[in-house]
């Protein structure tokens, strides 16, 4: 060797990086379970309204707007500029909209048994409800369904109810109020930029795929190290993903960042990501046992870590800056996604170096784990 | 010799970039807005005349256009701005009238001679577009307990004319069908009756009999007829999804089963879902009628157009009765097969026990007569009328439009089933039988999610993503070659063909790009160069180690590749993970980050390779190569 390699002694503080990981995991496992994880739209189901402002928003005044229609959970934040306004609640709008209807009904003497999908006959109308105890004409009289709000409205008899087809949906209705009187409070001009709805059936769902997709993607990488490296390998990378994942959820939890369909995709990418990243070290503590047969297991990890610490560094600084600039550039709809890999990196690059190969060394990797695998060593014999 | 390619290596990588080229190039050209007119049964045919006709009205109403064109089945006019999309689709709908689907449309500008070798741009998914999207959720559970019901109607009637005697059959909530009967004997006599008519049904009998007045037998599906029915009522579900969709007037809508009993409904263009959601959520229906004779009363008939404009130029208008004998919500299947005995194709159409009392009623008297079947569809037209301060306005109604689908002569007393003969061919048994099955009583679907994306807000989306992508990209350039010198030119140039790469390879899948797709490209950009950093670092390694310039580029790439190998391997499992668990956006994310991991691997190991050694290759006294940082940055390695 031309120039000696000055070797870091990365195991050398192994007991102070566990402590610290295990400080780390522990009080992510403490956050989640006290402050739980703040899920998006697609986790909790409900209706989420994107809405554009003509001047800067009043947050307070929209937030006591909510608490006074009693919506269920409601959150109002800025999304992007001062006139951005997200509103979310897990409320179903078309319930709202039929809890008003039936309240006004009640007040006029009758009863909402139930609202239906209006049948073949009434085309083009969006709801029919099914009012008993008032009469066609006395629902008319009282003015309870108002066609301003409505639309067209078909009164017909059904056995001894009342049935009102409506043209305009209740839950449209319901928008449409709730923004006027938004309107009113605020004093502002308020347009609707986009609107969703996510049925409660769906979060319980997502969450039973993300959990499996992340058990699959453990198991297989458990699979392809113990394959490609050895078991003990396999060990340490599935702690260090774990440790990257739970560290990711803790910060989300901790700082009650929404947690939505982009940043479990996010997660799953940063195993993607820090896995390769331990791969990478991984493969050259494998070559590493082959050529210094005489050295000890920590010393040929620490060799190792610090000639792949290079390239680990350069890695992690091109996907943190590209990172960055989905952070800065990309917009609210990528930011958690972009703020949980930018963490993840943070925390995956860290793991990699100390967790992976720390607790590979500690269950007593030696070479005599990888000498079988002579096929492969054989490759590198041959090169100049 | 080292670090030489052969000729065909670079060959190969000339020939990937410029097919690269070819099929990602028409994503730079931005269509043009235009508009699209079409029938609204396919075979109208669109003639010169009707283009005229468009032409005019966009002329009267002073709108800049280009480019008209039509052939039999559409036709487009293109137009200079954006904003006259909709003015222009009003005069357009106004001049022509009923029977023309009028939609907004973006008209490709991509070069014929791209188009021709078949490329296309990428699709923009509703987060980039704006539109509705709609997530609807099928009512199995009551289609499948709706057919038990009508199974143990069927068996009831099977049994009363095999002349065996029940003490009781009926549908349990658990769908599964009881009957009870005196004795063990009627039971098994039932059972041998009935066993062989129902395929998708599993007979048991209780293992401890009860007493012996009180046999029974429980009928409950097996688990594939549950299915085939979920099937069938998803299935139906998505061709009335489908039909009412097109009348929208949205170009390339996306109906699409998702999982058991889900189906997406994608509009790009739409802005108002409540509007959408009214008009898609009806479904057709069906009459059935007799044909009029000649004691018909006048006041009695009435005339009906046949679907079939080959029919109704050969036949002419038909004429039914106005009593109706059943409608489409007491049909519970229709299916098209072969008559066993002639071979013929026939329509098998089953009624539920109301529907097919309705129907024995009617027919036992009037066998030798003549029923017809209508096709009730709700349609809907745009009408333009002047509001009170004389503005336009464009307002949706709807109207009814009732077809005659088939006229067919009674042969027999029908029941709850019955067939059609008669049909020509096997192509007219199954659009028969499709038809009917629209009309037929669908299993209630409801709303399970729903997004409303505006436009300004997906043109906002796009310029957000291309901003990210191309600062993330920049940064990227300037450090490679800040760190690596003209080793880093080499890694930029294989970076850039990868994006190049991944483009086409999306292109020419025609594939959907979404934000998180977006935000997936940009993240490739950064794992990407991975490849070449592990490369370089190895070179540099094996030149502190004493290697030779021309030794230490070999042994970099060659010792780099397994490393690279093990660990994008391993991040390719993850992505196809995400892939398979991911729906929508995710999904789209998924994609990207997966070819991007292929190309990259491509790129960075033949691509930058090819340049090294093109530029460094064969020099026999190479002293130096400029693989280290530029001076300032230079203690970092």
């Amino acid at each position: 060797m031309s120039q000696e390699l000055k070797v870091i002694n990365f195991m050398g503080v192994r007991k102070l990086t566990s402590a610290i990981s295990i400080a780390m995991v522990i009080a992510s496992i403490l956050s989640i379970a006290i402050f739980g994880l703040k899920g998006g739209l697609d986790f909790t189901g409900g209706t989420q309204l994107e809405l554009l402002f003509d001047r800067p928003a009043e947050l307070s005044k929209v937030r006591s707007l909510l608490e006074e229609k009693q919506l269920e959970s409601p959150v109002a934040v800025l999304f992007g500029s001062d006139q951005q306004v997200m509103i979310r609640t897990q409320d179903e709008m078309k319930v709202k909209g039929r809890e008003l209807i039936a309240e006004k009904i009640t007040a006029a003497g009758g009863v909402l048994e139930a609202v239906e999908r209006p049948g073949r006959e009434y085309e083009g109308f969006s709801d029919a409800l099914v009012i008993a105890g008032l009469s066609a004409e006395a629902l008319q009289q009282a003015a309870v369904i108002s066609e301003a709000d409505f639309g067209r409205v078909q009164y017909a008899k059904r056995d001894d109810k009342t049935l009102v087809a409506l043209e305009n949906s209740l839950d449209s209705v319901y928008v449409k109020a709730l923004l006027a009187d938004m309107e009113a409070a605020t004093g502002a001009k308020i347009q609707l930029r986009s609107s969703e709805f996510v049925g409660p059936q769906i979060g319980d769902e997502l969450r039973d795929q993300g959990g499996l997709g992340l058990l699959t993607a453990f198991i297989l990488v458990f699979l392809y190290v113990a394959v490609q490296f050895q078991w003990k390998f396999s060990v340490g990378a599935i702690v260090a993903l774990c440790h990257d994942v739970i560290i990711t959820l803790g910060v989300f939890s901790f700082f009650q960042w929404d947690f939505d369909l982009t940043v479990l995709a996010a997660l799953l990418a940063l195993i993607g990501y820090s896995i390769n990243d331990t791969i990478v070290i991984y493969d050259r503590i494998r070559e590493n046992f082959r050529v210094l047969r005489k050295m000890d297991a920590l010393d040929v990890i620490n060799i190792s870590l610090t000639q792949t610490l290079g390239r680990s560094v350069m890695t992690s600084m091109t996907v943190f800056i590209v990172l960055v600039c989905l952070f800065v550039f990309g917009g609210e709809l990528l930011r958690g996604f972009s703020t949980a890999l930018i963490i993840g990196i943070v925390v995956g690059t860290y793991s990699s170096i100390y967790i992976a190969a720390n607790i590979t060394a500690a269950l007593g990797i030696g070479k005599e784990d990888l000498m079988p695998k002579e096929k492969e060593g054989a490759e590198f014999d041959e090169t100049p | 010799m080292l670090n030489r390619y052969p000729l065909w290596k670079y060959l190969l990588l000339i020939f990937v970039t410029i097919v690269g080229f070819v099929y990602s190039i028409p994503n730079i050209y931005v269509p043009d807005p235009a508009v699209q007119v079409s029938g609204d049964s396919s075979a109208k045919v669109l003639d010169a005349a009707t283009l005229s006709k468009i032409e005019a009205s966009l002329k009267e109403a002073g709108i800049d256009y280009f480019g008209a064109e039509v052939n039999p089945n559409t036709a487009m006019v293109r137009l200079k701005t954006r904003d006259q999309q909709m003015l222009a689709r009003t005069a357009i709908q106004r001049s022509l009238g009923d029977g023309f689907v009028v939609a907004l449309n973006n008209a490709s500008t991509t070069p014929a001679w791209l188009q021709a070798l078949g490329a296309a741009p990428m699709k923009l998914g509703l987060d980039l577009a704006g539109g509705v999207h709609f997530l609807m959720e099928v009512d199995t559970v009551s289609a499948v307990a709706k057919r038990q019901e009508v199974n143990s109607d069927e068996m009831k009637s099977k049994l009363r004319d095999a002349k065996v005697r029940y003490a009781s059959i009926d549908a349990n909530k658990d769908n599964q069908i009881v009957a009870r009967f005196r004795s063990a004997e009627i039971r098994d006599a039932a059972l041998s009756e009935l066993r062989s008519d129902y395929p998708q049904l599993l007979f048991t009998t209780p293992d401890v009999e009860g007493p012996e007045s009180d046999a029974t037998f429980i009928a409950s599906f097996s688990e594939a007829a549950v299915r085939e029915i979920e099937d069938y009522a998803v299935g139906q579900n998505l061709i009335t999804l489908r039909n009412r969709v097109n009348e929208l007037g949205v170009s390339e809508p996306m109906v699409q089963r998702q999982g058991r009993n889900r189906i997406i409904v994608q509009l790009a263009g739409i802005q108002d879902p409540a509007e959408a959601k009214r008009v898609i959520g009806k479904t057709a229906n069906l009459e059935f009628r007799l044909g009029a004779n000649d004691k018909t009363l006048v006041s009695n008939r009435e005339e009906f157009p046949y679907k079939d404009e080959l029919t109704q130029m050969q036949r002419g208008n038909a004429v039914l009765e106005r009593s109706i004998i059943a409608t489409g919500d007491r049909v519970s299947n229709a299916t098209s097969s072969f008559d066993p005995e002639t071979n013929q194709p026939q329509v098998n159409i089953t009624l539920d026990s109301l529907g097919g009392a309705q129907m024995h009623r009617v027919t036992r008297d009037n066998v030798g007569r003549g029923m017809g079947i209508l096709f009730i569809e709700y349609k809907t037209r745009t009408t333009i009328s002047k509001n009170a301060a004389g503005e336009e306005v464009e307002k949706m109604t709807q109207y009814v439009e009732r077809k005659v689908i088939s006229l067919a002569t009674i042969q027999s007393a029908l029941g709850v089933q019955f067939r059609i003969t008669g049909l020509d061919n096997p192509a007219e048994a199954s659009e028969l039988a499709l038809l009917l099955r629209a009309g037929a009583l669908a299993a209630p679907m409801h709303f399970v999610e729903e997004r409303t994306i505006g436009p300004s807000l997906g043109a906002e989306n796009i310029e957000k993503g291309l901003t990210a992508t191309l600062w993330g990209m920049a940064v990227v350039l300037v450090f490679m070659v800040v760190f690596y010198g003209m080793f880093g030119v080499f890694a930029n140039v294989a970076l850039a063909l990868n994006l190049l790469l991944l483009l086409t390879i999306l292109s020419m899948f025609g594939a959907t790009l979404t934000l998180p797709g977006i935000a997936g490209i940009v993240l490739t950009i950064g794992m990407a160069v991975d490849a070449n950093v592990l490369i370089f670092s190895r070179i540099r390694e094996e030149l502190k180690n004493g290697a030779s310039p021309q030794q230490a580029i070999y042994a970099g790439y060659e010792r780099a590749f397994v490393t690279i190998l093990d660990s994008n391997l391993t991040t390719l499992i993850v992505a196809v993970i995400l892939f398979a668990i991911g729906t929508g956006p995710v999904k789209g994310f998924a994609i990207t980050l997966t070819i991007g991991i292929l190309t990259s691997m491509f790129t960075a190991i033949v691509g930058s390779r090819a340049l090294a050694n093109l530029v460094y290759g064969g020099r026999k006294n190479l002293q130096s190569i400029a693989i280290n940082a530029l001076p300032p940055f230079n203690r970092l390695h």
